[in-house]
């Protein structure tokens, strides 16, 4: 029996010191009219081989290609070592550490992780972790409403993730918080004016770096007005990010929460998840942040120890008035990143930034060098994903490309209108100088034929996206 | 020690990054970093060692037997884990188009039509990350449906006592009053306690069932019944699907919306506290709400299902498609276990957990509800053993542990006095079970004899009872904080 190690005489025994005659006889307290028939919607089992095979053939159906997609979620090197080190039993199958005593040794990870970010982002203390970067960003919401006290409305500029945005929606718009969107200005950042108008009275203000498009934002600006407003300023990070630029809590005066996705962090892309959320801030906010936090502290015979701690602001405690409901989060994958930071520490963390940087750089003035495509903020400064305008229909050119192996980025028309001619690229520190002049090559050809020969009609007929 | 300690400065894994890139000259230098973050600086045998020494130091499904209750600690399959990690799956894009994706699809539709069967309802969305989660989609799915009927009036979310912490907190991220509902003595709902909190505010009722006392609600048709009649909705909370599985289904018990935790009953690692999967499933009433994105399929080809064709879906929760890599997992133990297989699960769960009722009964422990069949799970009180002994729930879970047993749950559900809430699961032996009755036997014996050995236990792991209340109170989060300008 898949999983079940019962003899059928043990089964027997067990019967017989319950004092049931039958296994069914332990279900009589639900009412016979409910009970189930088979389960017509659950096929056969399979044996470990033929899942085995079925799943490989699946997977070798979807392929491997030649990535130039951020978007959200970045392909970096993960080095061996760390999901060997995550995918140990110990690690693998442990619960939340509960019982101190016998998980010390995710206690202390978790302890460690959350050294890393807080040193990373430049704040005090950061969780262990939440579910991934768009939820975080919901949760540091909530978290900037319930400390300003006065204010449910919050600024976010229309340079955040558009999906983490629609996230932000479905998970605030029931306590009635209102969202301000802050305009986008011609050069691909945030606008100054719109944020002078929009801050007056916020709650909090989300600064991203960089922004969706792959733009540089003025954080140090725009952290000082959320400050003079009174507003909690929020800063959405990419984590490897921070290892190369200013850290949210340096920008201006200091950010109070910082957020993003750890996926940059040891997550393999995995179609989206699993990644998790991380989430840092100032000492004096640190009772309203959500989620698991491990404090160290001592054992009764005075050895260091570590321990889930504050508690009283989760939801096993505190119940319908908890800082959030979150209990699991993302546990597996702090392990992998924790040991990912630990294997690349402040230089390779860095390089891996630089890198993407200079990458992503090399892509723009190749693809920029193809005629009729240009950079659409050329002047902004920019981290490692660049907005392209092209002259022939995206999506057109999308498939093309994928007919060659290629993902050439994410098409932006469908949440800037005003971008419908653009694409998002990006090129981390995996890419190289021969993958950068192979997508070069397939994207002049795609537009010069196309130039030549232009179809009578264009019809998007490839959705995308989950 | 820490893996900060084990560093020096100037220590590089130079195979594991990047050759050194040319300077970000284009940077405006106010845009970047100053001072290098705080990151440790070891080689890469000193970071295999020491996370590889720090495992050692938790207590794993892998490695103890794990009778946390509520939290179905089942063997979580190898196969699924190396199956999750093939390349095709584990280097696909989220953004990547659906031509490359239908292997990937295909697993995610086939699990939704599987889930569908087994908790008998209309529809299933993947994407909830964990189970709170799946509350959150469930909670606000009933939410929308009664704005959309335009029925405004509705503020409470009727919840029993016995509820997960996580029900309360959602019914109230969701912008809902909460009401808690008495049980009785026999663990069963208090019917009255019902009747005299519903009416014309109740937006709904969470329910776990078998519920988190660790038996099943024998009235549950009634309640349904009574909650439909006011013009509620019901949520099953399926974290106990353990329970029932292949044996009753939410859907027939009347529930109108349920989630369930593919981190429990479907064998996914809990990873020292997740990744989870909480997928939702809806009866009709709730079909246009489901969170987005899900998977369809048409003419053999599969699809995702968008906010664009669901105008009224409560939206997505997650930047991306949910826990993907937790899905492939729970598909591949489903296929793995099979049809006749789901049923057994909750069969020799119940087995398991009925068997080690008894004989821990017959020890001389007390059921916290004594005639009662056990579910998966059973909650015993030891109320009676601290007012003779002085030994608390916390001091004998302590002192499971020096045993080489993990601990029960303990102090939940808050309203049942020093309380240990247990199940075994089904994927463990009699051997194993019985070992652990030799065990309990063994702590009951210490608590009449020796109970300073309890009070200070645990003794033999790697450090002695953790003062809690210094954490709290001493806060130290983070190893030399990075200091910030106030
Ligand atoms: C009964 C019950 N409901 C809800 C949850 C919440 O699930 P999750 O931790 O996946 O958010 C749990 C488990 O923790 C549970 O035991």
């Amino acid at each position: 029996m898949p999983f079940i190690p019962h003899t059928a005489a043990e089964t027997a025994a067990m019967l017989e010191a319950i004092g049931a005659r039958s296994v069914d006889e332990l279900f009589d307290e639900i009412p016979a009219r409910l009970r189930s028939g088979p389960l017509a919607g659950v096929p056969e089992a399979l044996t470990e081989h033929e899942i085995g095979r079925l799943m490989r053939e699946r997977a070798a159906a979807d392929g491997e290609f030649l990535t130039f997609v951020g978007a959200g979620a970045y392909e970096h090197h993960i080095p061996a070592a760390v999901w060997e080190i995550a995918g140990r039993g110990e690690f693998y199958t442990a619960y939340t550490p509960y019982q101190a005593e016998a998980s010390q040794g995710t206690l202390q990870l978790l302890y460690e992780f959350q050294t890393m970010i807080a040193g990373l982002v430049g704040l005090d203390c950061a969780n262990a972790s939440l579910y991934d970067g768009a939820s975080a960003l919901a949760e540091a919401v909530l978290m900037a409403v319930r400390l300003h006290g006065r204010s449910r409305r919050v600024l976010i500029p229309e340079t955040v993730h558009p999906l983490y945005r629609k996230v932000v929606q479905t998970i605030v718009s029931a306590q009635s918080i209102t969202i301000d969107l802050v305009p986008m200005n011609a050069a691909g950042t945030t606008d100054a004016g719109g944020l002078a108008r929009g801050l007056e009275g916020a709650a909090g203000l989300v600064i991203p770096q960089p922004n969706f498009l792959g733009c540089l934002e003025d954080v140090h600006a725009m952290t000082a007005s959320a400050r003079r407003a009174g507003a909690l300023a929020i800063g959405l990070v990419n984590p490897v990010a921070c290892a190369l630029l200013a850290p949210p809590g340096e920008w201006g005066p200091g950010c109070d929460i910082a957020v993003g996705e750890g996926q940059p962090l040891g997550a393999p892309l995995s179609s989206g998840g699993p990644y998790f959320g991380f989430m840092a801030c100032r000492r004096e906010h640190v009772r309203q942040m959500p989620g698991r936090i491990v404090g160290r502290t001592v054992d009764v015979a005075g050895q260091e120890a570590y321990t889930l701690t504050l508690q009283a602001r989760e939801q096993h405690i505190r119940r319908s008035r908890a800082t959030s409901n979150i209990c699991t989060n993302q546990g597996l994958l702090v392990t992998a990143a924790t040991v990912h930071m630990a294997l690349l520490g402040p230089e390779g963390l860095r390089r891996v930034a630089a890198a993407s940087h200079a990458n992503t750089a090399a892509l723009r003035a190749r693809l920029e060098a193809i005629p009729g495509v240009r950079a659409a903020f050329p002047d902004t400064p920019f981290f490692h994903e660049v907005v392209l305008r092209l002259p022939v229909p995206v999506p057109e050119v999308l498939r093309a490309l994928e007919a060659q192996g290629i993902l050439g980025g994410c098409a932006l028309g469908e949440f800037y209108p005003a971008l419908t001619d653009s694409l998002l690229v990006c090129a981390t520190e995996t890419k190289t100088e021969t993958d950068i002049a192979h997508y070069a090559h397939h994207l002049e050809r795609i537009v010069s034929k196309r130039r030549l020969d232009p179809p009578c009609a264009y019809k998007d007929d490839n959705p995308r996206s989950p | 020690m820490l893996i900060f300690e084990r560093g020096a400065p100037g220590r590089v894994n130079a195979p594991q990054m990047p050759r050194p890139p040319a300077p970000p000259g284009d940077i405006p230098p106010a845009l970047l970093r100053r001072a290098p973050p705080a990151l440790p600086e070891v080689s890469e045998l000193q970071v295999v060692r020491h996370y590889t020494r720090l495992s050692q130091r938790n207590f794993a499904i892998d490695t103890h037997f794990y009778p946390l209750g509520s939290c179905t600690m089942k063997y979580n399959p190898r196969a699924a884990h190396v199956a999750a990690l093939l390349p095709g799956f584990a280097n696909r894009h989220p953004l990547a188009p659906e031509s490359t994706g239908q292997g990937l699809l295909a697993c995610l539709f086939e699990l939704q039509e599987m889930l569908k069967d087994v908790t008998g309802m209309r529809a299933v969305s993947l994407t909830p990350m964990a189970g709170a989660q799946g509350e959150f989609a469930g909670v606000a799915m009933i939410r929308a449906y009664h704005v959309a009927r335009n029925d405004l009036e509705r503020d409470e979310i009727l919840i029993p006592k016995a509820a997960h912490g996580t029900n309360p907190a959602t019914a109230a991220m969701c912008g809902y009053r909460v009401r808690e509902i008495d049980v009785r003595a026999d663990g069963d709902i208090d019917l009255a306690a019902l009747d005299a909190a519903i009416g014309p505010k109740t937006a709904g009722l969470m329910l776990t069932n078998p519920s988190t006392l660790g038996v099943f609600d024998r009235h549950i048709e009634d309640i349904a019944q009574r909650v439909h009649a006011a013009g509620g909705l019901l949520y099953y909370d399926g974290a106990n699907l353990n329970a029932i599985l292949g044996q009753v289904k939410p859907g027939d018990m009347g529930f109108d919306v349920v989630h369930l935790n593919l981190h429990k009953t479907f064998a996914t690692p809990h990873g020292g506290g997740g990744p989870g999967a909480g997928p939702v499933g809806v009866g009709e009433r709730l079909l246009p709400f489901l969170p987005v994105p899900m998977v369809g399929e048409s003419g053999g080809r599969y699809y995702w299902i968008t906010e664009k064709t669901r105008p009224q879906s409560i939206g997505r929760l997650s930047a991306f498609a949910g826990n993907v890599g937790v899905l492939l997992r729970a598909y591949v133990y489903a296929r793995l276990v099979g049809r006749e297989g789901m049923a057994r699960i909750a069969q020799y769960a119940a087995l398991n957990a009925n068997y080690l009722l008894g004989r821990l009964s017959r020890l001389g422990f007390e059921p916290a509800y004594p005639g009662r069949r056990a579910a998966h799970e059973f909650l015993l009180t030891l109320k009676g053993l601290k007012e003779d002994t002085g030994v608390t729930a916390l001091d004998v879970a302590k002192r499971l542990l020096d045993k080489g047993y993990h601990a029960p749950t303990i102090y939940f559900p808050l309203m049942v006095p020093e309380c240990l809430l247990i199940e075994p699961t089904e994927t463990e032996s009699r051997d194993e079970i019985d070992g652990f009755v030799a065990a309990m036997a063994e702590v009951l014996a210490e608590a009449k004899t020796t109970p300073e050995l309890l009070k200070s236990a645990p003794h033999t792991l790697p450090v002695c009872r953790v003062d809690e209340v210094r954490a709290a109170r001493e806060l130290d989060l983070a190893w030399r904080a990075h200091p910030t300008k106030a």
